[in-house]
């Protein structure tokens, strides 16, 4: 099996230097892009169906025809790779960056051209020490190479990258938060319309993509489209994706699979089943702001259509597993709290619903909670429903939430019948 | 008496290097914050006094940008941050129980500075490492897959 994003890093952990990268085919996407118009580009994109790998799935060749084009078009335009990477569950960036940077850089560069950016920039988690500085090698040496700078590889074109690295707060991660960021301010999101594609960073046309999304770049540019489809076992999308399994199964990490997978040979095959001991009880299918799925939903594919119609999202694609051992409502509580703690209190139902929810669960899970709190909290999740906030921060928070009080409802009604939670914590 | 200036000259030659490519200076604040933590470990009031000619912008407007991020920290830390990931991943697999030894050894809790200064204890989200899960940073390095008997030795390492 093809695993494009993966097969090419090495096994003892250090970064593929640009020798290395170009010897397993890398910057070919990037030549063949150069000798095409950019909206030759563009459109090859489109017909990968590659889709944002940063949680929604919005097809990617298409976000980027929104940006205005031409001689009329503004003549700055940026480029930006969200690796905020703060979604509780979630790491699989950090193996990109870590691994294979100049993948990352490649894709970037290919996007810039396809959209006429001159500028562009990596927004990566702060936490990422060692993924900064391994970018920072890269792009150094994609600079000393020609591929970054005037004129690159005799093109005619122009194109710079640079890296800012977050000082923390999930919030960033919201592509106009995001920009907030990079322009120094506080990270609150901005109001939609206008959209980055029209004007995003200080104004100007942008494209903000999630890293993993223009590593896959270089690859339909070398391949092509229909290389890219056949990678992939979901109507829906192309290529492969990565998947990924934290929580108590026998082999966490992150696997690079055909889009579309099951969620059983997610579980069973490639996270290698429950510990020994542990019983699934339920899964998060893409971080901490998707929807519970349970043991019933084994058998669904892991594609964004799926995962949708099973009441959940496939957002990142990294599963957390609640095992039989560890209390929902702490989850739950686990979960709400982190939200709580990263609203960016611009909206009031966000920032004064959250830390009620977290203080009512708090409240259940010490032995104190009154029955009529399970309404209060299904109220919550109605209250802060999408449309109803600023962002989506909120509305994510809640997926988790609703659907424990659907799935997990007996072990919240226990706690506060018993005044107290069962499960011991381990 | 000249007042004695707690952004050095080297940190401010630092920030001005920031400007370039940037529209206006105001683009750098949170970079700029970065520098002065770099330097002073910390961002005082006496700081953003000094901060404010510098970016062009009144100390109050940087204030509100250091109080909203996580790691501008706007009160004095120890020499070593120990941030600990209290989110989900590391909540199943045994986090309580990291907390619960780093605060016995430390004597501090969330917060806290230890009295000869040598480490600030602090929670932070998910550190993207959940694979290995539980986690934690000590100042840049990250310890993975922690056991409660391997803290001595972790912190042992930092003076
Ligand atoms: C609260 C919040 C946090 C987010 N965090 C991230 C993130 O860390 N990384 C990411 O790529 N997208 C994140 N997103 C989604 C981005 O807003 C945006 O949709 C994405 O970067 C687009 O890239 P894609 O089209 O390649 O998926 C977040 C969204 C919200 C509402
Ligand atoms: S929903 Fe929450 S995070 Fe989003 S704008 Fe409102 S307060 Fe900020
Ligand atoms: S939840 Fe602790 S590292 Fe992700």
């Amino acid at each position: 099996m093809e695993r494009p994003l993966t097969q090419h890093m090495k096994s003892d952990g250090t970064a593929l230097s640009l020798k290395e990268y170009e010897a397993s085919g890398g910057y070919e996407g990037l030549r063949k892009a150069l000798k095409m118009t950019p909206l030759e580009v563009m459109n090859l994109v489109k017909d990968s169906k590659l889709r944002g790998r940063g949680g929604a799935g919005f097809p990617t060749g298409m976000k980027w025809s929104f940006v205005p084009m031409g001689e009329d078009a503004p003549k700055q335009k940026y480029i930006v790779a969200n690796g905020d990477e703060m979604e509780p569950g979630t790491f699989k960036d950090r193996l990109l960056v870590e691994l294979n940077p100049h993948m990352l850089i490649e894709g970037m560069i290919i996007s810039a051209y396809a959209i006429g950016a001159s500028m562009s920039y990596i927004f990566l988690r702060w936490a990422y020490h060692l993924g900064a500085k391994r970018i920072q090698v890269a792009l150094d040496e994609a600079y000393q190479a020609g591929y970054l700078g005037k004129n690159i590889m005799g093109s005619g074109f122009d194109i710079d990258m640079d890296l800012h690295t977050s000082v923390g707060r999930y919030i960033c991660g919201e592509e106009t938060a995001l920009l907030n960021a990079l322009e120094g301010k506080r990270a609150n999101p901005r109001n939609k319309p206008p959209f980055p594609q029209v004007s995003g960073l200080f104004g100007k046309p942008t494209i903000v993509n999630n890293v993993e999304t223009y590593c896959n770049v270089p690859h339909i540019l070398a391949k092509g489209a229909e290389w890219y489809l056949s990678l992939s076992q979901s109507e829906g999308g192309g290529g492969t994706k990565l998947y990924g399994a934290s929580g108590r199964v026998k082999n966490p990490g992150v696997y690079e699979l055909p889009l579309g997978i099951t969620l059983r040979e997610l579980v069973e095959v490639h996270a290698g089943g429950m510990q020994d001991g542990y019983k699934l009880r339920g899964i998060l299918p893409g971080g901490a702001s998707t929807d519970f799925l349970t043991p019933d939903h084994l058998d669904i594919k892991m594609d964004f259509e799926e995962v949708a119609k099973a009441g959940s999202r496939m957002g990142t694609g990294l599963i957390i597993v609640l095992d039989d051992k560890t209390c929902p409502i702490g989850m739950c509580l686990n979960l709400e709290q982190f939200f709580a703690q990263e609203s960016c209190g611009w909206c009031t139902p966000c920032r004064e619903g959250l830390p009620w929810t977290a203080k009512l669960l708090q409240g259940i899970e010490d032995g104190q909670g009154r029955p009529e709190d399970i309404d209060i909290l299904s109220g919550q999740t109605r209250y802060m429903a999408p449309g109803n906030t600023f962002c989506a921060l909120a509305p994510g928070a809640m997926e988790p939430l609703q659907s424990a009080l659907k799935y997990f409802r007996e072990d919240f009604e226990e706690h506060i019948h018993t005044h107290h939670c069962k499960y011991q914590h381990h | 008496m000249a007042k004695e200036q707690v952004i050095s000259d080297e940190a401010r030659k630092e920030i001005e290097g920031l400007f370039h490519h940037l529209p206006h200076k105001q683009a750098a604040c949170i970079d700029a914050l970065k520098v002065v933590q770099k330097y002073n470990r910390w961002v005082s009031d006496e700081a953003l006094q000094e901060l404010a000619p510098i970016l062009e912008m009144s100390a109050h407007q940087i204030d509100s940008v250091a109080t909203f991020y996580n790691i501008i920290f706007r009160k004095p830390v120890g020499r070593h941050v120990v941030f600990l990931c209290n989110s989900v991943s590391c909540y199943i697999m045994g986090y309580e129980e990291i907390y619960k030894a780093l605060k016995d050894k430390l004597k501090i809790d969330f917060g806290g500075t230890t009295p000869d200064d040598r480490f600030t204890f602090l929670p932070i989200p998910c550190l993207g490492t959940c694979d290995h899960a539980p986690a934690m940073l000590v100042g840049e390095d990250l310890y993975r897959d922690l056991k409660p008997e391997q803290l001595d030795e972790i912190l042992a390492k930092y003076e």
